[in-house]
């Protein structure tokens, strides 16, 4: 355990500009639900031809929270996701990214004004290296084009070395930096999701949106990435995390909005939510609060 | 030098030296190949020539992973631009061209390549911009029409303006001059005499090089690895930041760029362009090059190349007298043979190396079945 603490030093060293607010005092006020909000969504709707996939959906995650969004089968939680991350234009909605609003119509722009995400069926670069894979989330932060790499110029070269550093460093952080030149598809499925992480990490997102991140793990592998996600907002990332595995969610989120046929039927601090008898009727049927 | 001799990569001394002997046969190559004769010396122009070609669509369709049937169309946008600028042809045509021009329109190499590769590049972008949505077949069938419509446009834009003189062609196209040299012309350098051939071969060879540094350097770069990982996944590219729309744009026109310069070579080598030489099995060929050589590797799609060239050429040359040493007279027509024998090839590379002939390396397949991380107990435990 000392290697990977002394890795998340070296990672906190490296954010500190970012994070000086967010990891102490900022947290601690947002556990408590006050303050300015990281991600801030209203009045979301959708709807797929007859289907009103989405109705007046909002959330407001706290900076350095990490907010769980739950329901079951079928609630409308990815669709949720993607429209927040650009992928699917919604019907009426209004969002604001720390203090500042954005239109998620284009994916590409949602990632370069801060949220950066993971699928839930992974979805790496697979013939490139799993440094490769982190490199391309630099893409976004750095700014060299043709001009730089056929001359090979001073400020490209020097860019080429900040993002392999900043590579290495977050495969380090997220724990398998012994296998950056491994082809990302070699990978074990973990492995696979820890690299997604740290890819996404590599955009400086301000919200880590995470699509059930611990689909198909094992035990320990839930474990693992528990004790990861852990560590990302002890750093003084926010995360927005949707999950199938509700006892991931209790325990680690700070918040809590559960979703069931495109509606949001509570919201609150876990422990709440989970007596609430909606969810417990959402989840089981009438009849078994 | 790194990505010339990876197995060298740990010794650069070795890798020098390697260089240095490759660079020694290279320039020795076209006089060795001379004495056998000036045919061999061509084809080795034209597999230079079909180097460059493939190179380039190797950034569209081996980097960028977007099949492109029509690439042919920046050959021949290249190629025809030259001949234009270079050629009598509008000045017999357009007499207002002739009085800007009292000495005869003709136009420098230092103008001609950065001009050709630009030229084509706004093609390729003029490609790209509406198959931006497009992928896998449909992109294909679409590119395919576009390399039609540029041959079909080459060939009747001789009415009302004769511009390209349709299928009869353009004709009496200058050479390359450079400084006093005129490549048409053998060249005496202290006694001894350079061919005209031998003299492209050179200037191929150096654009060729400038080509290949082009394609390394940008495969190594922030837009190469954009490009890649478009190809391997393009809505998680999205996902990362990346502007696919921009960077795809920029794949075509950079990959349509080598095209031009290429072409315009063609040209001036030629000294006549014709639409006969920018038909659908040029572009075929050239996808061929760079699939059976190793999509996305530069030294596979190199070898490609050079063999899916030279093979179906030495085979006009070798398969007569073959045939009548084994069986005492031709049963095959040669053309016949080349095509059946290209055809049986491709089969075989395909079933045997699917990847390619020389695919790029694979790294770190983990033959023990790597599981879990084992760096930190608490984080990532081992499976077992």
């Amino acid at each position: 355990m000392s290697g990977a603490s002394t890795d998340r030093a070296g990672a906190r060293a490296d954010d500190a500009a970012a994070t000086a607010a967010g990891a102490g005092a900022g947290r601690a006020a947002a556990r408590g639900g006050s303050g300015q909000a990281m991600l801030s969504v209203k009045g979301v709707n959708k709807r797929f031809g007859g289907l009103q996939a989405l109705s007046d959906v909002g959330l407001e995650i706290q900076r350095g929270q990490i907010y769980g969004l739950i329901g079951p089968n079928g609630a409308g939680k990815t669709t949720f996701f993607n429209v927040i991350t650009g992928l699917y234009t919604p019907d009426s909605g209004s969002f604001v990214l720390d203090g500042a609003p954005y239109e998620p119509t284009a994916v590409h722009m949602v990632a370069r004004a801060g949220i950066a995400r993971t699928f839930q069926n992974i979805r790496l670069f697979g013939e490139m290296t799993a440094l490769e894979n982190v490199m391309v989330g630099r893409h976004v932060r750095t700014r060299s084009g043709v001009w730089g790499a056929v001359f090979k110029t001073r400020a490209e070269r020097n860019e080429e070395t900040g993002i392999r550093r900043r590579a290495l460093e977050l495969l380090e952080y997220v724990g398998i930096v012994q296998y950056a030149d491994f082809q990302a598809r070699t990978l074990s499925y973990g492995d696979q999701r820890r690299l997604e992480i740290a890819r996404a990490l590599a955009t400086d997102p301000k919200l880590l949106a995470l699509d059930e991140p611990a689909a198909g793990m094992n035990a320990t592998e839930k474990l693992g990435l528990r004790a990861l996600l852990a560590n990302i907002r002890d750093d003084g990332k926010t995360i927005l995390l949707i999950e199938h595995d509700v006892k991931l969610v209790m325990g680690l989120c700070d918040r809590v909005t559960v979703l069931d046929y495109g509606k949001q039927i509570a919201e609150g601090l876990p422990a709440d939510v989970q007596r609430s008898k909606a969810v417990i009727e959402a989840y089981l049927g009438a009849g078994h609060g | 030098m790194r990505s010339l001799f990876p197995q060298l990569a740990n010794n650069p001394k070795a890798a020098y030296a390697a260089t240095a002997a490759l660079a020694v046969v290279l320039a020795v190559l076209p006089l060795a190949v001379g004495m056998a004769g000036n045919a061999w010396v061509r084809m080795l122009d034209f597999a230079l020539l079909y180097v460059m070609l493939a190179l380039g669509l190797n950034i569209v369709v081996g980097y960028a992973g977007l099949l492109d049937l029509g690439y042919v169309a920046f050959y021949a946008v290249g190629a025809y631009m030259y001949a234009l600028l270079a050629s009598p042809h509008l000045m017999e045509n357009f007499e207002w061209i002739a009085e800007l021009f009292p000495n005869g329109l003709h136009s420098s190499i230092w103008f001609v390549v950065p001009l050709g590769a630009g030229l084509a590049a706004t093609f390729g972008a003029l490609l790209g911009a509406p198959t931006l949505r497009l992928r896998g077949d449909y992109l294909a069938i679409v590119t395919l029409g576009f390399g039609e419509i540029i041959r079909i446009f080459l060939n009747n834009l001789n009415a009302p303006l004769n511009i390209t003189n349709g299928p009869q062609g353009i004709s009496n196209i200058d050479p390359v001059r450079i400084g006093g040299v005129n490549f048409a012309k053998s060249l005496e350098i202290g006694g001894f005499e350079l061919q005209s051939l031998q003299l492209y071969y050179y200037l191929f060879l150096v654009l060729t090089v400038g080509v290949i540094i082009v394609s390394v350097r940008l495969q190594d770069s922030r837009i190469g690895r954009a490009w890649v990982a478009i190809r391997e996944d393009e809505t998680a590219a999205k996902a990362m930041g990346i502007n696919t729309r921009n960077v795809k744009l920029l794949a075509f026109a950079m990959g349509a760029s080598f095209g031009g310069v290429s072409g315009a070579m063609f040209s001036a080598f030629q000294s006549f362009v014709s639409p006969e030489s920018f038909i659908l099995m040029e572009s075929i060929v050239i996808v061929s090059m760079v699939v059976l050589g190793g999509m996305g590797h530069v030294p596979g799609v190199i070898l490609g190349a050079i063999l899916l060239y030279a093979i179906p050429e030495s085979l006009r040359y070798a398969a007569k007298p073959l045939q009548e040493a084994i069986f005492g007279t031709e049963v095959v027509a040669p053309e016949a043979l080349r095509m059946l024998l290209f055809g049986l090839a491709m089969v075989g590379i395909m079933l045997y190396r699917p990847s390619g002939l020389w695919p790029a390396p694979k790294h770190g397949i983990n033959p023990a079945g790597n599981r879990g991380t084992g760096a930190a107990p608490g984080l990532g435990a081992q499976k077992s």
